[in-house]
């Protein structure tokens, strides 16, 4: 084992995985956390807790990977590199180590002109793939990037996230190679709602044997309204949703729509479960944690395996 | 060049608010290329300063020069048997020019009168657009020829993040992908080994990020 | 002599203002019509930075403008000049110049040439 997470044990043993998110609220309440831990709780391997997505400022994530894990799931700590130097992300990586966080998600992060503070400098001293073979060789060779030895190295099941959907296509999966090149033990993809471009990703990574060397978690989201549909396909860059999808939401009539997403998310993840070279699925339940019993149940994947820890 | 953009009028009234009697310096480098700061603009913005201040009832003295270059010791000394006349200069050199002519003439205020923007190029005339951030250590080579410290918002060297949308930045619609221009560079040349291989941290000691750089030429002095 | 108003420089029109004109108009050849090709082109779009700058120092941008003419329009081209004239005349003295009156009433005997 690499880091001997519950996320790494249920993958290796060859379970289908789950993994949801919290995002971490616009203050210091820990209420709003433990809150949204507790419909996650029993519901997946391991919770992502965001870094303040979209450049939005929010409670630390490693402040909320602590919170998730007290609360009884087991955290993944997303790390993006726009607001730490290589000196920040090497402290913080030490320290959610030592406070027994296991699961790192490796990031560029949103450009910050997206958030609270657009006039703020932003860093990418290193970028999310340098970070990848950062935590990797601090993890498996106990050196710092310096080459100075570790008094203890930092244990993480290393993730990165890819976009399929990201212009340009054909180096999407190129791009995939280098991460998993880089060190990336797993991977978390952009909400997946036009399958036709994913099998085809899919198809293009397993040619080059990608889906053997890293677990490919497809990401998926719920759907609440019709509404939401076609503003995430409009204002969000690399949001892909496809008029049908788009057509069979907006068919419903307005009362009935949150649960025609839940139904399609429901048809999604039994959809990808079937396809291979998918090791999991990474459920985004955006403020809609809810909803996640419903949607991992429904898709057939509770309770979750218990895996000797 | 240095590119450049004017100051709003009103701030540089405000700052000369003190003063009656000053030079206004422009600069026959990079500022008269990019049409901020050469001789037709310390024209303009004298013309400018002293209507401004006489309609205001406080009259000011301009006495207007140009230099061949604010950013060498020969062309600044120039300034040296007049400048002590003067309560202020007020120079539209890039920010270069304008700390040099500080140093030397100790006296005597230095006032920016335009805000200096970056390395760029003339992409038509009256548009620029950045190209290098002078980060001391260029991958061009194995780009395309196209930064990705300067084009990628991101400054990020394993590219397009997943923000690239048809070609486009995640930050406007108006800034071109980098990495999407470094692709389309790289198929081009046939060099798309490039784009597989791992790149190694940047060292941004050679940046500004390792304090104010100095370049010494031996053979030189 | 100026052979075009695409010779016109800006600080040739804020010179005008600052020797006390008033108002400046600038008349062109018709668009399209330059022997320079785009003189008067450019010529506008001096004029039309001279504007913005009277603007922001308050000196009023509508005592600049500019007119295209052809050489043949004589009678246009005094009825263009009644009415800036008299846009000029509705305006008032430049503040420059209501500034160096008060300062010639105030101490006439310091007057510069």
């Amino acid at each position: 084992m690499k880091s001997g997470s519950n996320l790494e044990k249920v993958l290796a043993a060859g379970h289908f995985a789950v993994t949801a998110e919290c995002g971490p609220p616009r203050g210091a309440n820990p209420n709003k956390v433990l809150e949204k831990a507790e419909h996650v709780k029993g519901n997946v391997d391991a919770c992502n807790v965001t870094d303040n997505q979209t450049s939005v400022v929010r409670m630390s994530s490693l402040a909320g990977c602590i919170l998730v894990k007290e609360s009884g799931t087991e955290p993944l700590l997303q790390m993006v590199v726009r607001d730490r130097n290589r000196i920040a992300i090497q402290s913080d990586l030490l320290g959610a180590s030592a406070l027994g966080v296991r699961n790192l998600l490796c990031l560029s992060g949103d450009h910050q002109k997206f958030g609270d503070d657009p006039q703020a400098k932003n860093v990418f001293d290193i970028d999310s793939i340098q970070l990848i073979y950062l935590a990797k060789m601090m993890r498996d060779e106990g050196i710092f990037p310096s080459g100075d030895k570790l008094e203890g190295a930092p244990k993480f099941y290393i993730g990165c996230a890819v976009n399929p959907f990201a212009d340009p296509y054909e180096i999407r999966v190129a791009r995939l190679k280098l991460k998993v090149d880089a060190g990336a033990d797993f991977v978390q993809t952009q909400c997946i709602y036009n399958m036709d471009i994913f099998k085809q990703y899919m198809e293009d990574a397993k040619k080059q044997g990608l889906h053997e060397r890293v677990k490919i978690l497809a990401g998926v989201t719920p759907l609440k309204s019709a509404g939401m549909a076609k503003f995430m396909n409009r204002m969000v860059a690399g949001i892909d949703i496809p008029e049908d999808v788009i057509k069979r939401i907006a068919d419903e009539p307005k009362e009935k729509q949150a649960a025609k997403g839940i139904e399609m998310c429901i048809e999604q993840i039994q959809e990808v479960k079937e396809m291979e070279g998918i090791a999991g699925a990474h459920v985004m339940a955006i403020e809609w944690e809810e909803k996640l019993n419903e949607i991992i149940g429904g898709a057939g994947l509770l309770p979750r395996p218990a895996v000797e820890q | 060049m240095i590119t450049g953009t004017p100051k709003p009028i009103e701030e540089i009234i405000e700052m000369l608010e003190p003063y009656d009697n000053i030079i206004v310096a422009g600069c026959f480098g990079c500022v008269t290329v990019c049409r901020v700061g050469g001789d037709k603009e310390v024209q303009i913005l004298s013309s400018t300063v002293r209507l401004a201040r006489e309609a205001a009832g406080k009259k000011i003295k301009i006495k207007e020069v140009c230099l061949e270059r604010q950013c060498d010791p020969e062309y600044v000394e120039l300034m040296r048997p007049y400048v002590e006349d003067y309560q202020a200069v007020l120079s539209i050199a890039c920010g270069a020019g304008i700390q040099f002519m500080a140093e030397k003439f100790s006296v005597t205020p230095l006032l920016p009168g335009i805000n200096t923007g970056f390395l760029g190029v003339t992409e038509r005339q009256g548009e620029w657009a950045e190209r290098c951030q002078g980060c001391g250590d260029c991958v061009l080579h194995l780009t395309g020829g196209i930064c990705p410290v300067t084009r990628c918002a991101k400054s990020i060297f394993h590219g397009p993040c997943g923000g690239s949308v048809h070609g486009t930045c995640e930050v406007s619609k108006n800034v071109t992908c980098g990495w999407q221009l470094i692709i389309d560079r790289l198929k081009s040349l046939d060099q798309m080994e490039n784009y597989a291989k791992l790149k190694p941290y940047k060292g941004w000691d050679k940046s500004r990020d390792g304090g104010p750089r100095r370049i010494i030429r031996e053979d030189m002095i | 002599m100026l052979p075009c108003t695409g010779r016109i420089e800006e600080s040739l029109l804020l010179k005008a203002f600052e020797n006390g004109a008033d108002g400046v108009m600038v008349i062109g050849c018709l668009e399209g019509d330059c022997h320079y090709v785009n003189g008067n082109i450019r010529a506008r779009a001096r004029v039309e930075r001279v504007y913005n700058i009277l603007d922001q120092i308050k000196i009023g941008p509508d005592r600049v403008r500019m007119y295209n003419l052809s050489a043949g329009e004589g009678a246009k081209f005094a009825a263009f000049a009644n009415e800036f004239v008299d846009q000029v005349i509705e305006l008032g003295p430049s503040p420059i110049n209501v500034a160096r009156k008060h300062e010639v009433q105030e101490s006439p005997q310091e007057v510069e040439t």
